[in-house]
């Protein structure tokens, strides 16, 4: 009898157009395995994250695991045991804030360089049982303050759509590893806008669920009452798989809701048709905004109409104060959380003459600039003097923002910005004026600030001199508790209306 | 309303609050960005908060409290926590004399 050699050649996988939900099929089919998948995402990773060999030099991760295919392998044997879900053998990049027992867990900075997770995020927890793989740690801005990734102690990461830019931040490394195929999808945390933010610079889904809908417990704090987990997908429906399988109740985090903590209605007007879009247009006048951002955003409105959505101009009269608010109360609560970080428990230590200078030592030598500067703004808008005039003073401003969402939330069901007020910068572009920055995140912290759920999806591109294309997103803010409308509006956005979970 | 100034004195205060050194050339560049920043968010002076919104105070949400049950841990586990410490005598975390 002849016998037919096995064949060695690996399937040839369509990583660009790869989704959670055709992966799972693939491998529930046998048409590749969690290892051949694994496989694929090591060998485009390893290409293009580093400079070597004349790779892109991406930087999207700080380490790429060695035990991956192994990872893969029990995911395999889940498929076997008829025991997989949906995102059994998933390749996951998951951001350097978020802890996996036993692995490095920097935040990018040299104050964690070599500090090893004692345990599992829930995130990590719940993850692991669905059997997903994880590829890497992702780069990104340090203790996740910035919005380009240049905060990062380990270099700054690349934007794969054109390496002279930024892949935004501060999640800039869960988002250029999805877009560099260096994982199907990613895990980021979000305080201002750093989920949204990279994903529209990258041509991603990017999420920010509302307040409390994820447990934050093993995610490095940055800004208490505004951090949320959140996925970086290629889809809606694949951002709509991984929040489903990562959010709920947890006893480890007393912030979380339940299903029940909000019951989203809808307005009069949605009601039993199609949802209805409020566009703040008195906000997006600002000279500050790009010509083409402002275009685009023209275009996804004529787009929703088309698909039979009703368009109504809203008013939002605190909306301008959103930044200001946000650079108040962020700092305070940085400044807080980063108290913890001295040099005697974990992380780096600097020996200095007395104890009290260890402390002064440490924190010079493993902060960076960005969050030296952020603790010492947090420290001045909490210190006695300052603190009614600054800290006080912005949570009730903050109180009237959520209000003013709350009312225009009776009349419309959705609430649509551009993502970011203009495409992807050049790295180096801002780094030295912080209020330049800032500026980034004009759209993106009102969500955090609310606390309602906003999810950015891809809207088209800006050509740029030189020929380069830079995505552009589409930002839609719901009530809160209501993820449901964000994706409903945004599978009918992205014609995926027809994929099923 | 004139905007805040900073000085280099209050950056030395704030970075002594802060239990972070911070040298000459790094103090007088932060006085020049704490300032544009201050002067950036200072615009929430101009919002109407109104009267009640005035007295607004942070932590009016509700407070959880944790069931106060000693959870019992691995030896792994708190090998694994120890391990981290910089500075360890046996299964104690050293640190420098105080008095």
């Amino acid at each position: 009898m002849e016998r037919r050699l096995k064949s060695t050649k690996m399937p040839k996988i369509d990583l660009k157009n790869l989704t959670i939900t055709k992966a799972h099929a693939a491998m529930n089919a046998g048409d590749f395995s969690a290892v051949e998948l694994a496989q694929a995402y090591l060998d485009s990773a390893a290409a293009k994250n580093s400079g070597a060999n004349g790779g892109p030099g991406i930087n999207a991760y700080l380490e790429i695991y060695d035990d991956v295919i192994e990872q893969a392998k029990e995911a395999d044997a889940r498929f076997k045991a008829k025991k997989a879900t949906l995102l059994t053998g998933i390749p996951f990049a998951i951001k350097d804030n978020i802890l996996i027992k036993s692995r490095v867990a920097s935040a990018a900075s040299k104050m964690l360089e070599k500090y090893h997770a004692v345990y599992d995020a829930t995130v990590i927890e719940k993850l692991k049982k669905e059997g997903v793989v994880f590829i890497g740690r992702a780069n990104m801005d340090e203790f996740a303050m910035g919005g380009s990734t240049e905060n990062s102690a380990f270099g700054v990461t690349k934007n794969p759509h054109d390496t002279t830019r930024v892949a935004g931040g501060s999640s800039g490394g869960s988002a250029a590893a999805v877009a560099m195929d260096g994982a199907l999808v990613a895990l980021g945390s979000d305080t201002g806008g750093s989920i949204r933010q990279p994903a529209s610079f990258c041509g991603l889904v990017g999420l920010k669920p509302t307040y409390g809908a994820v447990s934050r417990n093993g995610v490095m704090a940055m800004g208490s009452s505004l951090d949320q987990i959140g996925p970086f997908a290629k889809t809606v429906t694949d951002a709509e798989i991984i929040f489903n399988a990562i959010r709920g109740l947890d006893p480890l985090d007393s912030t979380t809701i339940s299903d029940k903590t909000y019951s989203p209605k809808k307005s009069d007007a949605g009601a039993g048709t199609k949802p209805v879009i409020g566009v703040p247009r008195h906000f997006l006048g600002g000279d500050g905004i790009d010509k083409t951002v402002l275009e685009n955003f023209n275009e996804s409105l004529e787009k929703l109409k088309k698909l039979g959505y009703e368009i109504r101009d809203i008013e939002l009269p605190n909306i301008g104060y959103s930044l200001a608010v946000y650079y108040i109360v962020m700092p305070a609560e940085v400044s807080s959380n980063l108290s913890r970080f001295d040099g005697v428990k974990y992380g780096l230590h600097v020996d200095g003459k007395t104890g009290i200078d260890d402390y002064f030592e440490t924190r010079a030598a493993g902060f960076g600039r960005e969050v030296r500067r952020r603790i010492l703004l947090g420290t001045y808008v909490l210190s006695s003097g300052y603190y009614d005039a600054y800290y006080n003073r912005a949570n009730a401003v903050r109180r009237i923002i959520t209000e003013d969402f709350n009312k225009a939330f009776e009349k419309v069901d959705i609430i649509v910005t551009p993502t970011t007020p203009a495409p992807a910068f050049k790295i180096g572009e801002k780094t030295a004026d912080p209020v330049a920055m800032y500026l980034e995140d004009i759209f993106t912290v009102t969500a955090n600030l609310t606390g309602m759920p906003a999810m950015t999806v891809p809207s088209g591109f800006s050509e740029v001199a030189g020929g380069a294309k830079l995505p552009l997103g589409f930002q839609m803010t719901a009530r809160h508790g209501d993820e449901a409308t964000l994706f409903e509006v945004g599978k009918d956005f992205m014609d995926e209306s027809n994929s099923t979970i | 309303m004139s905007a805040t100034k900073i000085t280099e004195k209050d950056i030395e205060n704030l970075a002594n609050l802060a239990r972070i050194k911070v040298d000459a050339a790094e103090k007088t560049q932060l006085v020049k960005e704490i300032d544009s920043i201050l002067a950036y968010v200072d615009t929430i002076k101009k919002a109407s908060i109104g009267e009640s919104a005035a007295e607004d105070r942070v932590g009016a949400v509700k407070n959880v409290a944790h069931p106060d049950d000693a959870r019992a841990l691995s030896h792994e586990d708190r090998e694994r926590i120890l391990v981290e410490v910089p500075d360890r005598e046996g299964d104690f975390v050293a640190v420098k004399k105080i008095l």
